[in-house]
């Protein structure tokens, strides 16, 4: 019963929205067809209300299919004192009025003072049918695709007659697939068996997963387990042509894994690739690269309230904002601190961690220690549906764009820019670099501030994904080490690559072992791993490795 | 010969004494005094420095890695919870049906989970011997078989550090899994007694400190030992130069994984007599910051003197009971502070600055 109120449901919100589109325009002509044609139908006794419901069809008004769901809903009514016509929905004391022709709320009456417009078995199945193909003929190819669906749940001959009558004339090809399935759906309980096979046949490709139901049910055994299906020809078509069903489902599942899996890698991907520049370029291990992040992160949060009315735009004046932000400090943290630890890294290792506990703490005294919601801009949110069976968030895509695109910024200023190049060489040989001219010391700075910088974007990115708490970079921070030691120390692919297979195998592993212990699986695999290459996958070569 | 070796460091013999009087003193005067009296412990102080002796325990197996050895380890959090596991296993077995649901076989958490039969692995902790054993040889194992690994393929440095940090984050996440058997997210609590004796009790209390004080001295008489034996001497060298030790034909991961795996046993039997004075055991022991935490009471105090571990970890702590009494908000900025600036300023510790004193002299 519940679904069934459910959809009701549903199906009032899509309404009231075609309803308020129908308004505007009915409001734009007032005193047009659509008017006279609803006086009519309000006047017409119940013989020539046939005739009536067509002429309020021909006006072809965008208000019309409401009118008519009402009217079969028994939902439409006139009243009595002024004639005007309006929708009554049941309210507390009595109907809450709405107007038919301009969308006015008219306040809640009591019954007596309305007309209700009645109708009579014939004049029903007349006007489903007239919905029906309103309905399928309307402007919107969304709207006609819903009225499919809608349709599909009861095929009757006369449902059948429409969409068979649609077939001809529909353009877009997501609403012809879907009345073709329909109507292989509907075949697949004729008494033709050529029919019935030529209609498995035809439903071999579909994602609908009612398709799938049905064809399932050809297969079933009752209890003595005999087939319930008695004609052995169409059990094997449905046999087969369920496999390829679900071979093809199977497939999209593994996409869609894949999918999660690149959009996670993409996560610890931003998440390591300051690390990878910080640790991998200049061999200093930065314990408060994940409070870099959450600096960036509520940095975001900070934009977004700053500019409350611009949530669309927040975010590009966010990435910069972080960027500086966690640059800045970087900077702070090298000059201040690290750079007195150079060659002992494990000190190195304990002061960062204080600075990150030292960050934590303040994040918490300014902002809370409670999670701080960041908005997702409209852009981002809502998924992009490929098919049937597979959609893919939005959100997550573009954080998949979002960090091909840093790594892709980042490899050209190391490549091609004058600090790149420095950094470089203070990376491979800093006593050469230093006889050649190369302020090092201020090349270290700049390497730090890069490293932190993107640690800042990495966190706008983060913001969209999960919850901004001064705990947020902590979750982050044994990942993304671990992405570098796997990837490779002092390589930025192996990051980038290390980083999508860490990703992938996690989400793959994850249907079996749950999430936890995927990545407790990931974390003793990585351990193995180091066993048996300590430099990672791609080890750098040369006589930098010696360093 | 003991004491022969004993008497080449000039602070050790004292040091010992001083353990040697608060072990007789502090539970005397929590029992014999008055309440009246001012020189009257109260059983929480008792029991509060004796938490502080099993860190400084605790403190002394992360020196004999970091301070002598140069393994910078960020996993000993993990030993540590793994001690106290199977010493709150232990106290587990010891309610028996005394729990909320009276269940004589089953501790309470897994009736509330609906299990139906003891799990193997908590066979034998009905017997204390069973328990003591497994304090030492499951972080003993662990370490046996985590350095076997990545000292065999030289995993060193920051390289070691973090995948220890990784050990201790996996087993953290694997414990906090209610499937686990383990207590999942609350743990193992609600101990009743131990060995028979009441664990609310003043007496046993007492004997709990006493316990933790001797199980500090004799843990670290028998680390100036190793330190001082040839071994010992083996692995300051490694720690000085690795490559060179192993020029000279020294196997270096055999002595690296022997220093481990004793530091790994000093670190459980640390957890196992946490447990029974705080009474919980719970997986955020395992948690990241608690490894880390460690090592800076370690170098607080001066690493590579094993006496500075013990002062280090007694005053990191007593400061953080203070302050996260009267000002819990600003412990963080001040141990974040305290980490800065023990490494850039004071690389030797505190002891170091007394040492430093001393030969100015």
């Amino acid at each position: 019963m519940r679904p069934l109120i459910f959809g009701m449901g549903r199906w009032r919100i899509a309404m009231l929205i075609v309803m308020t589109l129908g308004f505007c325009h009915a409001a734009a002509d007032p005193g047009g067809s659509f008017a006279d044609a609803l006086a009519r139908l309000k006047e017409a006794p119940l013989t020539e209300m046939g005739e009536a419901v067509d002429r309020l069809a021909e006006t072809k008004d965008r208000g019309v299919a409401p009118v008519l769901r009402a009217l079969l809903d028994g939902r439409l009514y006139y009243r009595k004192d002024d004639g005007r016509v309006v929708f009554g929905d049941p309210a507390e004391d009595g109907l809450a009025l709405v107007d038919v022709l301009d969308g006015q709320a008219l306040g809640i009456v009591g019954k007596f003072e309305l007309k209700k417009i009645g109708i009579n078995n014939a004049l029903r199945t007349h006007l489903r049918e007239t919905l029906g193909r309103l309905e399928l003929a309307a402007e919107d190819a969304a709207q006609r695709l819903k009225a499919v669906e809608a349709m599909s749940k009861s095929l009757d001959e006369e449902n059948l007659e429409l969409l068979r009558a649609r077939l001809d004339a529909e353009t877009d090809a997501k609403v012809s697939e879907a009345i073709e399935t329909a109507l292989a759906l509907a075949d697949l309980s004729s008494n033709d068996k050529a029919a019935r096979i030529a209609a498995i046949n035809a439903l071999r490709g579909s994602l609908n997963p009612d398709v799938l139901n049905r064809l399932n049910q050809l297969l079933d055994k009752d209890d003595a387990g005999q087939y319930l299906e008695p004609d052995s020809d169409v059990r094997h078509s449905a046999q087969v042509a369920v496999k390829s069903i679900e071979s093809k489902l199977a497939l999209y599942r593994a996409v869609e894994t894949v999918f999660f899996g690149l959009s996670l890698g993409a996560v610890l991907v931003l998440a390591s690739i300051g690390l990878a520049i910080t640790f991998g370029v200049m061999g200093v291990i930065n314990m408060a690269h994940g409070e870099l992040m959450m600096l960036g992160a509520y940095t975001t949060y900070v934009v977004q309230r700053l500019m409350p009315g611009h949530l669309d735009i927040s975010l590009f004046v966010a990435i910069p904002a972080a960027f500086l932000l966690s640059a800045l400090v970087g900077i702070a943290i090298e000059r201040g601190i690290i750079r007195f630890l150079y060659g002992r890294p494990l000190e190195t290792l304990l002061a960062t961690f204080g600075v990150s506990l030292f960050l934590q703490q303040l994040v918490r005294t300014i902002f809370s220690p409670l999670n701080r919601s960041v908005a997702t801009p409209s852009w981002m949110s809502g998924s992009l549906e490929i098919n049937g069976a597979l959609s893919l968030t939005l959100n997550r895509f573009y954080i998949l764009m979002f960090c091909l695109l840093v790594f892709a910024a980042l490899l050209q200023v190391l490549k091609r820019s004058r600090i790149g190049l420095e950094v470089r060489a203070v990376a491979q040989n800093r006593a050469m670099a230093k006889a050649m001219g190369i302020p090092t010391e201020r090349v270290d700075a700049l390497t730090f501030g890069l490293g932190s910088g993107i640690a800042g974007v990495a966190g706008v990115a983060l913001s969209q994904l999960t919850n901004v708490g001064p705990n947020l970079g902590q979750s982050y921070i044994v990942d993304s080490f671990m992405v570098v030691v796997f990837g490779g120390v002092g390589n930025l692919w192996g990051t980038l690559i290390g980083g999508f297979s860490l990703g992938i195998a996690n989400k793959l592993l994850e249907p079996y072992a749950g999430a936890v212990l995927a990545k407790i699986l990931m974390l003793v695999f990585i351990i193995l791993f180091i066993q048996k290459r300590p430099r990672g996958l791609f080890p750098q070569k040369g006589r930098a490795a010696e360093a | 010969m003991v004491l022969g070796l004993l008497r080449k460091s000039a602070v050790d013999v004292p040091f010992l004494a001083v353990l040697a009087v608060i072990t007789v003193l502090v539970p005397l005067s929590n029992l014999a005094l008055p309440e009246s009296s001012p020189l009257h412990l109260s059983t929480y102080t008792v029991t509060l420095v004796g938490k502080y002796l099993t860190y400084a325990l605790l403190a002394l197996a992360v020196d004999l890695v970091w301070g002598y050895c140069g393994i910078l380890s960020l996993g000993h959090g993990a030993f540590f919870a793994l001690g106290g596991y199977a010493m709150g296993m232990y106290l587990m077995r010891r309610i028996g049906d005394r729990g909320v649901y009276g269940n004589p076989v089953l501790p309470d958490f897994m009736v509330f989970l609906n299990w139906k039969e003891l799990p193997w692995y908590w066979y034998g902790f009905d017997h204390f011997w069973f328990s003591l054993l497994v304090v030492a040889l499951a972080p003993g194992l662990l370490a046996y078989v985590f350095g076997w690994f990545a000292f065999r393929s030289r995993v060193t440095g920051v390289h070691l550090s973090i995948i220890t940090q990784a050990l201790t984050y996996a087993l953290m996440l694997a414990f906090f899994r209610n499937e686990m058997g383990f207590g999942g997210n609350n743990g193992l609590t609600d101990f009743k007694d131990i060995l028979g004796f009441n664990l609310q009790s003043d007496g046993t209390r007492a004997a709990l400190f006493a316990a933790s004080a001797l199980a500090l001295m004799g843990a670290y008489a028998a680390s100036r030992l190793v330190v001082e034996s040839k071994l010992g001497r083996v692995v300051a060298a490694i720690r000085d130069d690795e490559n060179r030790v192993r020029f000279l034909g020294y196997r270096v991961e055999q002595f690296k994984l022997w220093i481990f795996v004793f530091s790994a046993v000093l670190a459980g039997i640390a957890g196992a007599l946490y447990v029974p004075q705080v009474g919980i055991i719970n997986p955020s022991e395992f948690s990241p910051l608690n490894s880390l935490e460690i090592v800076i009471w370690v170098a607080v105090g001066g690493r590579g003197t094993l006496y500075g571990a013990v002062v280090g970890a007694i005053l990191v702590n007593f400061a953080k009971t203070v302050f996260t009494g009267v000002l819990p908000e600003m412990w963080l900025f001040v141990l974040g502070a305290i980490f800065v600036l023990v490494t850039l300023l004071l690389p030797d510790g505190l002891t170091g600055l007394w040492r430093r004193k001393e030969q100015a002299a």
